[in-house]
C-alpha cells in the first residue's frame, strides 16, 4: 500500500495535497446538498396538462420522447352532452352520422360511438389507438362541451428529468404536479 | 345545426353548452375516466436503497474482494434494475442539472432522492474511486459488455477529447441553471436503449454510440459523460486506490495490456537531465500564467455569445418572435404552434417581456460562468500535459480507471496471491521482483 500514510513512514506532501482536497470535496458537496436540501421535498413530481390552458395545438402528438405519446385524450364522462351530432367524433361536415370512416374526425379512429338511448350517444376512446393529436379536443372545446381534454397518462409517461413536449408547449400548459395527484382533471365548462 | 352550433360558440358560457342527460330512461351509468397512477411514493426510497447497496458492493467487491466477475455481475444487476426497469430514470448523470436548477430558480424543489443520487456516488470516488462507473452505472454496464477489440486510443486524441466531459458539464449547467433544458437527459445517447423507444435521430445516435463501443472502450464514459467529469475529479482526492498487484510490480506490463479504456499508468523514466528541467519548468510557469488569460477570455466570448444562445429558450425566443411580429407580421397558418404561441403573447405582452428580460439577464451570467469554465478547463489541461508524475510501477489512473477490475487476473502477482500460480513459476521473478518497491 505505497499510498498510504503508515505509522512509519511520513505523509508525503501529495498525501497532504490529497487529503485535504478530499475534506475541502465533503465541505462542499456537504453545503451544496444542505442548500439544496433546504428547499426539497420528499415528494416526487411528476408533469401534467393543465386542460384549462391546452390550446390543442397538435405538439402532444409529435414532441413525446417515446414513439406513441404518453398524451391521451380523456373524457369526463359526467360534462358530455351525449350529443348525436358529437362535433369531437364527426368531420366538420359529415356524409352521415354514422361510424363510417369518412364521418370520423379522429385519424386513428380511437373514439368509439355507442348507442345509450334516443338520442344520447356514448364516446369512449381506446386508449392503445389514441396518438393524443387533440383533433377531437378541439372539435368538443370550440362546439360543444369541452369533456374531451388531453392528459399526460402515467402508466405511459417515463417520467423525464425535463418532459420534452412542455418545452414547446405554445400555451405554457405543462407543469409539475405532485406524484400523489398526478391528474388536472376538468369539472367545468370554462373557455 | 351546424349553424346553430357556430352561434354557440360565440356566447361564451361557463354552464355547459348541452345539458347533460340524466337517463331516466334507461338508467345508464356513467363510466368512469380512469386515472392510472404515477410510480408508488415508496418506490423512490426503494431507488436509493438499490443505488447504496450496490456502491456498497461495488467497493467491496473492488478493493476487499478483488473479483472481476462479481464487478461483471453487478453491474448486470444494475443494468436490469437501473437500465430496463427505471428505465435510465433516475439517474445521476442529469442530477447535477436538478441541483443546479435548484439553487437558481426558486420555485423548483429537487426531491430529496435526486440530491442522494447525485451525492452518494460522488462521497464514494472521494474515498473509493470510481466505484459507481464498475458497477452501479447502467450507461457503463451497457457499453462494459459490448467491449469486443478495444483498440488503444492515441494519446494526443484520448487527452484531446478527454476535456469534452468536462464542457458538455458545463453547457449542461448553464443550460439547467437558466431553466432552458436539461441537455444531459435530453442528447443521451444509451436511454433511447432502455426505453427501447425514441426518436428517430436519438436511436441513431445510440446505436452509433454501441458500434463505437465494440472498438473503443466505453466511448460515453470516456469522452462524453458529465457526471464523469465530476467523479473523475472526485477520484483524483481519493482516500483509496484501485491497486493492480496485491504486493509488488513485477512491471510485467500485462496489466497495462489487459485495460481497454487505456487508463494504465507507465512507470516514469528516471530523473531528466538538468539541461530539459529549466525550459520544461519555465514552459510550465508561462503554461500557468496563461490560465487566468484563457479564463478572461473564455468569458468574454461566452458574454459575446449572450443573447444568441439566450434564443434557445422557449419564452426568449418568444418574446422576440413577438416583438418582430410587432414590426413586420408573419403569417404562421391556422391553429399552428406558432401562433397559437403568438396569441398567448399577445394576451400579456408586458408580463412575456418583462420575463424573457429576466432570463436574457440569466443567460448572461450563465454564459460568463460556462465561457470562464471552458478557459479553465483548458488552461488546467495544458498544465497537466506538462506536470511529470513520478512513478515506480504500473498503475491505473486515479482518475481514469473505472475500477473495472479486468487487470486484477492479469498481473500474476494476484495469480499467485489467490493459489492459480505457484510463486515459482512467475516470469523472471528472481531478476526484478524485489528492487522495484518504493
Amino acid at each position: 500500500m505505497n499510498e498510504q500514510p503508515k505509522s512509519d513512514r511520513p505523509t508525503t506532501r501529495r498525501t497532504f495535497l490529497r487529503n485535504g482536497a478530499r475534506i475541502a470535496a465533503m465541505t462542499g458537496l456537504g453545503a451544496l446538498a444542505g442548500v439544496v436540501a433546504n428547499r426539497s421535498t420528499a415528494e416526487g413530481w411528476v408533469w401534467q396538462i393543465d386542460p384549462q390552458k391546452c390550446l390543442r395545438c397538435g405538439n402532444c402528438a409529435t414532441k413525446c420522447v417515446l414513439e406513441q405519446s404518453a398524451v391521451k385524450c380523456v373524457h369526463a364522462f359526467a360534462m358530455c352532452g351525449y350529443c348525436n351530432l358529437c362535433t369531437g367524433y364527426f368531420e366538420p361536415e359529415p356524409n352521415a352520422l354514422t361510424t363510417a370512416a369518412e364521418n370520423q374526425l379522429c385519424p386513428t379512429g380511437a373514439i368509439q360511438r355507442s348507442f345509450i338511448e334516443d338520442p344520447y350517444y356514448e364516446y369512449k376512446i381506446d386508449e392503445q389507438l389514441c396518438i393524443g393529436c387533440a383533433k377531437c379536443v378541439e372539435g368538443c372545446s370550440r362546439f360543444g362541451n369541452g369533456s374531451l381534454f388531453l392528459q399526460i397518462r402515467h402508466d405511459r409517461c417515463v417520467h423525464c428529468n425535463e418532459c420534452a413536449i412542455a418545452r414547446t408547449c405554445p400555451g405554457d400548459a405543462f407543469r409539475r404536479v405532485p406524484a400523489s395527484q398526478p391528474y388536472l382533471l376538468k369539472t367545468t365548462h370554462a373557455h | 345545426m351546424l349553424a346553430t352550433l357556430a352561434l354557440l360558440t360565440f356566447s361564451s358560457l361557463a354552464e355547459p353548452r348541452f345539458p347533460p342527460p340524466d337517463f331516466s330512461e334507461t338508467n345508464h351509468q356513467l363510466p368512469i375516466t380512469t386515472t392510472p397512477a404515477a410510480r408508488a411514493e415508496w418506490l423512490q426510497y426503494l431507488d436509493v436503497a438499490v443505488l447504496a447497496g450496490c456502491l456498497g458492493v461495488a467497493v467491496w467487491l473492488i478493493h476487499k474482494h478483488r473479483s472481476r466477475r462479481g464487478v461483471f455481475w453487478l453491474s448486470l444487476c444494475s443494468l436490469a434494475y437501473f437500465g430496463f426497469w427505471r428505465k435510465g430514470c433516475i439517474c445521476a448523470i442529469g442530477a447535477p442539472q436538478n441541483i443546479i436548477l435548484g439553487l437558481c430558480e426558486a420555485g423548483y424543489t429537487v426531491p430529496l432522492t435526486v440530491i442522494a443520487f447525485f451525492a452518494l456516488p460522488l462521497i464514494v470516488a472521494l474515498f473509493a474511486g470510481r466505484a459507481f462507473c464498475a458497477g452501479v452505472c447502467p450507461h457503463g454496464a451497457l457499453q462494459d459488455l459490448l467491449i469486443i477489440k478495444p483498440l488503444k486510443v492515441p494519446a494526443w486524441l484520448e487527452h484531446a477529447l478527454g476535456i469534452l466531459p468536462f464542457i458538455f458539464l458545463g453547457f449542461g449547467l448553464a443550460f439547467a441553471a437558466t431553466g432552458t433544458g436539461f441537455p444531459i437527459c435530453r442528447y443521451d445517447p444509451i436511454v433511447p436503449i432502455f426505453r427501447l423507444n425514441g426518436p428517430g435521430l436519438l436511436i441513431a445516435l445510440a446505436a452509433l454510440t454501441l458500434l463505437l463501443g465494440m472498438f473503443v472502450g466505453r466511448p460515453y464514459c470516456r469522452f462524453l459523460c458529465p457526471y464523469g467529469a465530476l467523479l473523475k475529479l472526485a477520484a483524483l482526492a481519493s482516500k483509496w486506490r484501485v491497486r493492480v498487484t496485491p504486493d509488488v510490480c513485477t512491471q510485467c506490463q500485462l496489466c497495462a495490456n489487459a485495460c481497454p479504456f487505456g487508463a494504465m499508468r507507465e512507470p516514469s523514466p528516471g530523473t531528466i537531465a538538468p539541461k530539459l528541467l529549466t525550459p520544461e519548468r519555465r514552459r510550465l510557469g508561462w503554461l500557468v500564467l496563461l490560465v487566468p488569460a484563457l479564463i478572461v477570455g473564455g468569458a468574454w466570448l461566452g458574454g459575446r455569445l449572450a443573447v444568441p444562445v439566450s434564443r434557445l429558450n422557449p419564452t426568449v425566443e418568444l418574446a422576440e418572435r413577438y416583438l418582430a411580429q410587432q414590426k413586420s407580421p408573419v403569417n404562421y397558418g391556422v391553429m399552428t404552434p406558432e401562433t397559437l404561441a403568438l396569441q398567448r403573447a399577445e394576451h400579456d405582452p408586458e408580463a412575456l417581456l418583462k420575463s424573457a428580460a429576466d432570463l436574457q439577464q440569466r443567460f448572461r451570467r450563465a454564459c460568463l460562468a460556462f465561457g470562464g469554465w471552458v478557459g479553465l478547463v483548458l488552461g488546467v489541461k495544458l498544465v497537466s500535459l506538462s506536470l511529470r508524475t513520478l512513478r515506480t510501477d504500473f498503475e491505473p489512473d486515479r482518475g481514469a480507471c473505472f475500477a473495472c477490475a479486468r487487470c486484477f487476473r492479469s498481473c500474476p502477482q494476484e495469480l499467485v496471491r489467490i493459489g492459480q500460480l505457484p510463486a515459482s513459476e512467475l516470469p523472471s521473478s528472481a531478476s526484478i521482483a524485489t528492487p522495484v518497491k518504493a
